[in-house]
């Protein structure tokens, strides 16, 4: 086996105990790490030789670890999911990193994120996003034959493409006014795309937006910067979507 | 203890019916007196949390995650089998029922089976009536795929994510009866008991991940929801939090284990690269229905793929399985693959690996269609690997993937304690010896959304469940057990990382209890096992406390737990004198190399029973009847 190089780094990691510790900046060293070996492997290596110091180990989410369960949340070098285009962290490789760099990690934040440890923060006020609209209000049992309703093939691809949305919230990290508008614009233009979410597609918006508000999210005004750092890639015409859904379900409906 | 399957009598055909109808009903007024603990929120938890909510219960559902939307089940890429018969290929609810059972190889109850097939078509509907976005023809209509083990195309997808959007579609249900205050979510909580109070489960308890506290939980009956168990192997496709803690407590409280060596090998994994490596990814199956796969003639052949001459490389599949092509059975590729490699014809510079190749395709298809249809996997191979398949072949090797064996239950889907249920990956029930692909979406969603709502209903419209609160002596006790495991993990202050451990754990089992398994390896692993849970409990360090968020502590845990179940596997794969789907005993092997089973000895499901920390395990024997599908060789020549 042809062995590449091994790569060297600082890292410079936010510890913090929990929710009610100030918190502060912390240096290690990353030795000996191939390029193949993903950020979070990087980070494994380190926490074991933290742990085999019988240090604290760097607490940090993640499950999949092939960027689809949405757990991974770190701003590397300023930026959510660092430095790839549409990863989340748990894709991003080394080999991005040059050899010998210094390497800064922080987690996600946000008014409505508050920290929890080191780079963990609680993300639910996403879940309650969802328990205010995000659904299709059908019980289990009274469901039509799958193709009672045709979706034009062009449609259920768009639908798709804000389905993707991983619930990560880097687009909230990303966003100045730390925003969950991409968040919450990929759950309605799904739904307002397919036939299934017309009957509730007025109530679903004017839900969703209250509670985001509700949440402590800040209002979108148009940086941008959600989509740039977006895992998935979602649009932000998803957001002119949503804003058309809000007009829409203010003026003219009979829901 | 005997082993009641409570199968239905009658026609295949009738029983699921027949029981419904004889299932006692719990009276709709009454269902919102009863408190149901949902373990998961995977498919099988989250689709059954909302069904029981929808019917009036009280459900609390609890996860490892800091959200129920992160389940495992959100990394299943390829789809989910329905006979639906859309294509008009010729499939059928028989069809789909002959299938599983086949590709089973004959180590599943026929009964729960064609169950599974009846229902699969409505979950089609569900999901779809969700906002579902399944793919689409250019009319309109669902669209197929045809996944390996069968001839017929059957199989519903979005992209490479159809775990994702059915997942998410049943979380959606799940938050909208959190909403309406229906259920009750607690997240980032780890299950780490049961409470059983006169034989029958009352609750669990559990660790706060975040505060390190420990909760106990009291309802009138536990689903355990929990997932698959293939992290014992330390690589494998699974999440990292997959674990088998809440099984394995159940099965110390007398929850019978079925079947613990059947393990499926997923034959399309993006190969081992160092060790560093913390997990393996699967490239779907579906793949296998465009790419094709070979290895060089030549053994040592380290030519570049592009410059070795079509009449130089072996499509083995194609060779030895005409028929069925590509598109063979997850257990008959992997063991293909392997042989390859082990005649020394395995490519790439670690030489594990086989190639997967989409040149014909792309020249068949086109760039763009191919784009569509595999696009998120062909990306994720790019990033993994660095290299773009759209230009040179994968690499692929198996890697473990799914676990046919778990918790026995009954026809309701009920374990061996009254009042304890368990659905999903979790359990052992419809796969046999090997899990066709598309079909574990579609047992966690039958599970949940259309089978439990009416067996947990007759459970308790026929037991008497008096009232118990939190203060009772079995709470107590199993919050001491928790605390107590907790601290003795603690104080050990040894060399070694939880990790070390798990790592040294799953070498043995990939080594001896993997893909091709005999004797004498069993034997060692036996000897082994034991002998690495012993260094465990002396020399692991844990670092941190009790109570804080502390990811060695869990890890830990569930180490501890693996280096347990690691041995069971062990003796059931010892015990299993024949070969059968993913369980490939090397001394018992047609000439070819393909799986030879024993039915006159072995047509059982084992299931075996914890006797106490130093006892050995005992053997209870549920005959497997085979009325419907004759007993034959596989064969997918
Ligand atoms: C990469 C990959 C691709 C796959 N692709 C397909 C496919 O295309 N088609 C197909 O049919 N199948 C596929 N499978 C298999 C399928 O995804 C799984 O078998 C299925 O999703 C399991 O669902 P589940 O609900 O049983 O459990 P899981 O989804 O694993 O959920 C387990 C749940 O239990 C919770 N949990 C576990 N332990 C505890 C505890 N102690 N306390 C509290 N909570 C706990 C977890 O937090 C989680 O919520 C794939 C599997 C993998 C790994
Ligand atoms: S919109 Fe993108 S960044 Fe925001 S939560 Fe969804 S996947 Fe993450
Ligand atoms: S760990 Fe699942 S998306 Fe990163």
């Amino acid at each position: 086996m042809t062995e590449k190089a091994k790569r060297n780094y600082t890292l410079k990691v936010w510890r913090q105990k929990d929710a009610h510790d100030a918190g502060r900046m912390a240096e290690y060293r990353a030795e000996g790490i191939s390029p193949d070996a993903s950020f979070l492997e990087m980070l494994d290596i380190v926490n074991e030789q933290l742990v085999r110091k019988g240090e604290d180990p760097i607490a940090f989410d993640s499950d999949c670890r092939e960027g689809i369960c949405g757990m991974c949340s770190c701003v590397i070098d300023g930026r959510a999911h660092g430095p790839g285009a549409a990863t989340a962290t748990c894709q991003l490789h080394m080999r991005a990193f040059e050899d010998g760099a210094t390497i800064v990690v922080e987690p996600f934040r946000a008014r409505a994120f508050p920290p929890v440890k080191d780079l963990v923060v609680d993300r639910s006020a996403f879940d309650r996003i969802i328990a205010s609209g995000g659904f299709v209000s059908v019980n289990v049992g009274s469901a039509p034959d799958g193709n009672t309703h045709l979706v034009p093939h062009p449609v259920a691809e768009k639908a798709m493409d804000a389905a993707a949305c991983i619930g990560c919230g880097a687009c909230v990290a990303a966003c100045p006014n730390a925003s969950a508008m991409l968040f919450v614009a990929a759950k309605i233009s799904q739904l307002s795309l397919l036939p299934q979410g017309q009957p509730e597609r007025a109530a679903r918006a004017l839900n969703m937006l209250k509670r985001m508000e509700d949440e402590d999210f800040g209002n979108c005004s148009n940086h941008g910067e959600c989509e740039a750092v977006c895992p998935k890639e979602i649009k932000l015409s998803n957001i002119a979507r949503t804003n058309r859904e809000f007009i829409r379900a203010s003026v003219c409906s009979d829901e | 203890m005997k082993l009641d399957s409570k199968i239905p009598s009658g026609p295949v055909q009738q029983k699921w019916d027949k029981h419904r109808f004889e299932t006692k009903l719990v009276n709709p007024a009454n269902k919102r007196k009863y408190e149901i603990l949902v373990v998961g929120t995977g498919l099988a938890g989250s689709s059954a949390a909302a069904a029981l909510a929808e019917l009036g219960y009280h459900v609390k559902v609890f996860c490892i995650q800091d959200s129920p939307r992160r389940a495992h089940s959100i990394a299943a890429q390829g789809g989910i089998n329905a006979a639906k018969n859309y294509p008009n290929d010729g499939d059928s609810i028989y069809r789909l029922f002959y299938d599983t059972v086949k590709g089973g190889d004959f180590r599943a109850r026929e009964a729960n089976v064609y169950r599974l097939a009846q229902v699969a078509n409505n979950i089609i509907d569900q999901c779809v009536a969700q906002g579902v976005p399944f793919a689409r023809e250019y009319g309109g209509t669902l669209a197929n795929r045809s996944f390996g083990g069968a001839q017929v195309s059957r199989t519903f997808y979005a992209r490479g994510q159809t775990g994702q959007q059915l997942l998410l579609g049943a979380y959606s249900s799940l938050m909208r009866q959190v909403g309406k205050g229906s259920v009750k979510m607690f997240p980032r909580r780890e299950m780490l008991e049961l409470v059983v109070v006169d034989g029958a489960a009352r609750g669990i308890v559990c660790r706060n991940l975040v505060t390190g506290d420990v909760e106990s939980y009291s309802g009138h009956a536990v689903l355990l929801c929990t997932g698959g168990y293939g992290q014992v192997f330390y690589l494998s496709t699974n999440a990292i939090a997959s674990n088998c803690s809440a099984a394995w407590r159940a099965h110390k409280h007398g929850a019978l284990f079925a079947n613990p060596c059947y393990t499926q090998i997923h034959p399309t994994c993006i190969p081992v690269s160092g060790d560093y490596q913390s997990k393996l990814t699967l490239m779907s199956e579906s793949l296998r229905n465009d790419g094709r796969v070979w290895v060089p003639k030549k053994k040592g052949d380290s030519r570049s793929p592009d410059t070795i001459p079509e009449e130089e490389r072996d499509y083995f599949l194609e060779r030895k399985y005409p028929s069925f092509g590509n598109l063979v059975p997850r257990d008959v590729a992997s063991r293909n693959a392997k042989q390859m490699i082990d005649e020394g014809r395995g490519v790439g510079d670690t030489g594990l690996s086989v190639y997967l190749d989409f040149g014909d395709a792309i020249k068949r298809l086109g760039e763009s269609v191919v784009r569509e249809k595999y696009g998120n996997l062909f990306d994720m191979y790019h990033h993994i690997t660095d290299e773009n398949p759209y230009k040179v072949p994968m690499r692929i090797y198996p890697a473990v993937h799914y676990t046919m064996g778990g918790l026995w239950v009954d026809y309701n889907l009920m374990t061996t304690i009254p009042g304890l249920f368990c659905l999903g990956e979790a359990n052992f029930s419809d796969h046999g010896a090997n899990r066709l692909g598309a079909s574990a979406l579609m047992q966690g969603l039958a599970d949940g959304y259309f089978i439990i709502p009416y067996t947990l209903g007759g459970y308790l419209a026929s037991s008497k469940l008096p009232k118990i609160d939190l203060g009772h002596a079995q709470f107590k006790a199993m919050e001491t057990a928790v605390a107590k495991r907790a601290q003795e993990l603690l104080s050990i202050k040894g060399k070694r990382t939880p990790g070390d451990f798990h790592r040294a754990l799953g070498h043995i089992m990939w080594d001896k209890v993997g893909m091709a398994r005999n004797k004498k390896g069993l034997e060692e692993a036996l000897r082994e096992i034991p002998k690495l849970r012993e260094e465990f409990w002396k020399d692991v360090n844990v670092t941190g406390a009790g109570r804080e968020l502390n990811q060695t502590l869990e890890r830990a845990g569930r180490v501890a737990d693996f280096l347990e179940l690691g041995e069971l596997m062990a003796r059931d794969a010892l015990h299993r004198e024949e070969s059968c789907g993913g369980h490939l005993r090397e001394e018992h092997q047609t000439p070819d190399g393909e799986a030879k089973r024993d039915d006159a000895n072995f047509a059982y499901v084992a299931a075996w029973e914890h006797k106490g920390d130093d006892a050995a395990h005992a053997l209870h024997k549920e005959p497997l009847a085979f009325e419907e599908v004759h007993l034959t060789q596989r064969s997918y020549a």
